[in-house]
C-alpha cells in the first residue's frame, strides 16, 4: 500500500468526520439556541403548510434571491442545480451495482460541470465589477470561490484531457467505505482533485458555507404568523414572570 | 450637529449610487448622559475594560437568540441586500449597504466566536473589539431604522435589523447609548409616555378635543380617559395627543367609536402605545413598557384593546404582546387580541355600520405610505397581506381618489419614511432627509403622473418624519395625514344641530 493511499485515506476520514461531524454539531447548537421572539417576514405564511411551502420555493427556485436581482439569481441558481447534478453523478464511485437514476443523471451531470463554472465564473466576476459586492468580499469569498472553480476545472481536466482509472479510484472509494483499503490512483489531477473536495468538506462547517443548513433554522423564513393565536415563548421570554395579576386572576 | 448638508436630488429615475466611502462617517446622534443611562439600569459612562464587557455580551445575546446565531453564520456576501436600504440609496456610504452594516458586528463576532476568525482573522474580515469599531458601530447602527427591508429580499431572511438592535444593546451594556431613544423611554417608566405628558394634561388636553369636534360638527364625541368598564381600551401613540398630523387621526378613531357606539377609553397608566426599548435590542425594557398596558387593561376592566396608529407599536404589539404580556384570555375572545384601528373601522365598514360621504375628502388625491413595521412586522386581518389591503380599503372608502405609488416601493418592499427605529430626532436630520430619498422619488412620480397631494400613513413616527422632511424635497409639510384623519372627514355623525 502506498503512502499516498494512506495519507488520502485518512485524508477523507478526517474530511467526512469533519463534515458530517461539523454540520450536525452546528444543527444542535441553531436547535437548541432559542429563538425569544416571533419576526416572521412577510409574506409570511399563517399556517405550518404554508412554512413548508416557503421553505420549499426559497431552497429550491431561490424565491427571494429572484425578486431581489437577477444576475446573482440567474448564476447562484445555475451554480446550485449544477453542483447537485454533478454530486448526483458523482454517485456512481460510491455505488456498486449503480443505482439507475444515478446512470440516468450521468450525461446531466456532464453538462452540469460546465454550467456548473459558468455560474461560479458569473458570481466571482460580480465580486470584481460590481463595486457594492467589491466592497463587501473578503479574502475568504474569493478563497471559497477560487477552491469550487479549481474542484469543477480539476474534474472536467479528468473527463476530457488526462484521464484516470475511473475502475481503481471506484474500489478505493468502495473500499474506504468498508474500511478495507485499496490503492489510489496516482494521477497528479486526480490527488489535486481529491485533496481540493477535502478540504472543501473540511471548511464546509467553519465557513459561510453553513448557510445550507442555516437556511431552514431562520427564524424569518421558518416562523408561521400567527403570533396572536397562539402564544410563543421561548428562552429568555419563556421566563418572564410578572409581578401583577396572573392570567384571569 | 446639524452642519449643512444638501438634498439629494430626486433625478429622474431612481439609481443606485456608486459607493462614497465615509459619506456618513460623521454621522452620531447624541450620546445619553450617565443619569438617563442609569435611569434604564444601564451603566452611566463607557465601563473599565468595556471591550471585554461588549464580547462577553455579544456572546450572550448569540446564545440566547437564534436568529442572530444563524443570521451571523448564514451570510454568503452574495450581494442581493447591498442596494435594498434606503439609507444607502441616499447617502451611498458603503457601511450602510445591510450586509456591510451586518459585518460591523459580525466582524467581531468571527474574531471571538469562530475558529477561523480566531485563527485566520486576515482571511475573513475578523476584527478585534477597539475604540474604532464602537465608534462605527455608534454611527452606523444609529443609521439603521430597522424597517427589515433588507430581509425580505435576503435568500436566508437575514434580518439587519435584529443584529442593529443586539448591537445597540451592547452599546448599552458597555455605557455608550442613544440619547434620544433612552430619553423616550425613560419618560414612560416615568410618567407613562413618550412625551412626559402627566394625567392632568392629558385628561386637559382631551377635553380640548371634545370641545374642538362639538364646534366644528355639533356632536358630543367624547374622548374618555381611566373610565372603568369600557369595551375597548385604546392605546395609541402619545403624539396623538396633539402632534399634527397625528391629532386628526385620534379625532378619527373616537368618531368611529362615537359612531360605532362602542363604550372606549384611553388609560393615563398606559398613555403610550410606542415602546422604544424595541429599538435599543432590550428585552427588559421591552416587557416592562409593555406591562403597563396589560395592568391598565386589567385594572379598567376592559374587554377589548385597540392599538392606534404606530407603526413599531403594532408591531410589538401584534407580534410580541402575546409573548410578553399573554395570554389574553380576560378579554372578550371574539376579537383579535390586540386589535388594530384600522381592523376595527374595517370591520365596521364592512357591516355598514358606518355612514362615510367620500366627498368630504374630495379635495385631495390620495397615496398611501406603507410604515415598515406595520408591512414587514405585522399583520392584520386574518389573511397574509392584511396589512396591506385593510388600510387601503378604509382609504378607498373615505375618498374618491387613490393611487398606489410603484409597486416596489409600496407593500412589503415599502421603502422606509427615513426616520423609524430611534432615529427620528433633530441631531440626525441629515440622515432622515437622506433616508427618505426613495419614498420621495416614488412620491414625486405620484405627485407628477397622478397629481397626488396627500399621502396617508398609519405610524406616528413616519408622520413626524414627513412633517420634517417634505420641505425639503419642496413638497407642502401638510401633504402627511392620518389614515384615521381620512375617515373622521368622511364620517358622517347625525345631524347637525
Ligand atoms: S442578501 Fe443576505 S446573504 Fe446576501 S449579502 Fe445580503 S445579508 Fe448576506
Ligand atoms: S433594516 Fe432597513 S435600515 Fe436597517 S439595514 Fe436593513 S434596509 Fe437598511
Ligand atoms: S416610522 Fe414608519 S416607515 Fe419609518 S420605520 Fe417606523 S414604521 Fe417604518
Amino acid at each position: 500500500m502506498s503512502v499516498l493511499t494512506v495519507l488520502y485515506a485518512l485524508l477523507f476520514y478526517v474530511a467526512t468526520a469533519t463534515l458530517a461531524g461539523g454540520v450536525a454539531w452546528k444543527c444542535w447548537v441553531y436547535a437548541r439556541t432559542p429563538q425569544p421572539l416571533k419576526i416572521p417576514i412577510p409574506p409570511a405564511p399563517a399556517t405550518r403548510r404554508g412554512v413548508v411551502l416557503r421553505m420549499l420555493t426559497e431552497v429550491t427556485l431561490f424565491r427571494s434571491l429572484f425578486r431581489s436581482n437577477k444576475w446573482i439569481w440567474l448564476f447562484g441558481w445555475i451554480f446550485h442545480v449544477a453542483l447537485l447534478a454533478v454530486l448526483l453523478r458523482h454517485l456512481r464511485y460510491f455505488t456498486e451495482p449503480v443505482w439507475f437514476w444515478v446512470d440516468m443523471v450521468q450525461p446531466f451531470g456532464l453538462y452540469a460541470a460546465f454550467a456548473m463554472l459558468a455560474g461560479l465564473v458569473g458570481l466571482w466576476a460580480r465580486r470584481f465589477l460590481v463595486d457594492r459586492v467589491r466592497y463587501i468580499s473578503s479574502p475568504s469569498d474569493h478563497l471559497m470561490l477560487a477552491l469550487l472553480v479549481a474542484i469543477a476545472a480539476s474534474g472536467l481536466a479528468m473527463k476530457y484531457l488526462v484521464h484516470t482509472d475511473i475502475i481503481a479510484l471506484k474500489a478505493f472509494f468502495l473500499g474506504l467505505m468498508v474500511f478495507s483499503w485499496q490503492e489510489l490512483p496516482a494521477d497528479p489531477v486526480l490527488l489535486v482533485h481529491l485533496a481540493l473536495v477535502a478540504v472543501l468538506m473540511i471548511v464546509f462547517p467553519l465557513s459561510k458555507l453553513l448557510h445550507a443548513p442555516g437556511v431552514f433554522f431562520s427564524p424569518s423564513l421558518n416562523q408561521v404568523d400567527d403570533a396572536r393565536e397562539r402564544r410563543h415563548a421561548a428562552g429568555w421570554s419563556a421566563k418572564i414572570v410578572r409581578a401583577g395579576r396572573t392570567p384571569g386572576g | 450637529m446639524a452642519t449643512a448638508f444638501e438634498t439629494p436630488p430626486l433625478g429622474e429615475y431612481p439609481v443606485i449610487p456608486l459607493l462614497r466611502e465615509g459619506a456618513m462617517a460623521h454621522s452620531k446622534p447624541f450620546v445619553a448622559k450617565p443619569d438617563l443611562q442609569k435611569g434604564l439600569g444601564f451603566p452611566g459612562e463607557l465601563v473599565p475594560e468595556w471591550e471585554k464587557v461588549a464580547v462577553t455580551k455579544l456572546g450572550e445575546l448569540v446564545s440566547q437568540s437564534r436568529a442572530l446565531r444563524v443570521f451571523l453564520d448564514s451570510c454568503v456576501k452574495c450581494g442581493a441586500c447591498t442596494d435594498k436600504c434606503h439609507y444607502y440609496l441616499g447617502t451611498a456610504d458603503p457601511k450602510n449597504m445591510p450586509v456591510a452594516r451586518q459585518d460591523l458586528l459580525r466582524s467581531v463576532y468571527r474574531r471571538y466566536y469562530t475558529f477561523a476568525g480566531k485563527f485566520f482573522p486576515w482571511l475573513v474580515g475578523a476584527r478585534d473589539m477597539t475604540k474604532k469599531v464602537l465608534d462605527d458601530w455608534y454611527s452606523y447602527f444609529h443609521q439603521c431604522s430597522q424597517c427589515r427591508r433588507c430581509a425580505v429580499f435576503c435568500p436566508y431572511g437575514i434580518d439587519t435589523a435584529e443584529i442593529s438592535m443586539a448591537a445597540r444593546d451592547i452599546m448599552d451594556t458597555v455605557g455608550l447609548g442613544q440619547k434620544y431613544s433612552n430619553e423616550i423611554i425613560g419618560k414612560v417608566h416615568k410618567i407613562g409616555n413618550n412625551l412626559g405628558l402627566p394625567e392632568p394634561a392629558l385628561r386637559n388636553t382631551l377635553d380640548g378635543l371634545e370641545e374642538d369636534v362639538k364646534e366644528a360638527t355639533g356632536v358630543e364625541v367624547k374622548f374618555p380617559l381611566d373610565v372603568k368598564g369600557a369595551e375597548v381600551l385604546l392605546v395609541t401613540p402619545s403624539a396623538d395627543f396633539f402632534a399634527e398630523p397625528h391629532i386628526d387621526g385620534l379625532i378619527g378613531y373616537a368618531k368611529v367609536f362615537h359612531a360605532a357606539g362602542i363604550s372606549w377609553t384611553l388609560s393615563s397608566h398606559a398613555s403610550e402605545a410606542a415602546n422604544f426599548s424595541l429599538f435599543i435590542g432590550n428585552h427588559d425594557n421591552l416587557q416592562k413598557v409593555a406591562e403597563r398596558i396589560r395592568e391598565a387593561a386589567l385594572e379598567l376592566g376592559v374587554k377589548r384593546i385597540v392599538v392606534g396608529e404606530c407603526g413599531h407599536a403594532w408591531r410589538v404589539a401584534y407580534s410580541f404582546w402575546n409573548t410578553l404580556i399573554g395570554p389574553f384570555d380576560f378579554l372578550d375572545p371574539r376579537y383579535p387580541a390586540p386589535q388594530h384601528i384600522c381592523e376595527l373601522t374595517y370591520d365596521l365598514i364592512r357591516r355598514g355600520a358606518l355612514t362615510l360621504d367620500k366627498s368630504a375628502n374630495d379635495d385631495k388625491v390620495v397615496t398611501f405610505h406603507d410604515s415598515c413595521n406595520v408591512s414587514r412586522g405585522s399583520r392584520m386581518g386574518n389573511v397574509p397581506g392584511g396589512q396591506f389591503t385593510i388600510p387601503r380599503e378604509i382609504i378607498r372608502a373615505c375618498v374618491n381618489k387613490f393611487v398606489d405609488m410603484a409597486p416596489e416601493t409600496i407593500g412589503e418592499t415599502t421603502f422606509c419614511c427615513g426616520g423609524g427605529g430611534g432615529l427620528l430626532t433633530d441631531d440626525l436630520v441629515e440622515l432622515r432627509v437622506k433616508g427618505a430619498l426613495p419614498r420621495m422619488q416614488a412620491l414625486q412620480r405620484v405627485v407628477e403622473e397622478h397629481g397626488v397631494n396627500y399621502m396617508a400613513a398609519i405610524c406616528a413616527i413616519c408622520k413626524s418624519q414627513f412633517t420634517k422632511v417634505l420641505p425639503y424635497y419642496e413638497h407642502s409639510r401638510d401633504m402627511i395625514g392620518s389614515v384615521h384623519g381620512l375617515v373622521g372627514n368622511a364620517i358622517v355623525l347625525g345631524p347637525k344641530r
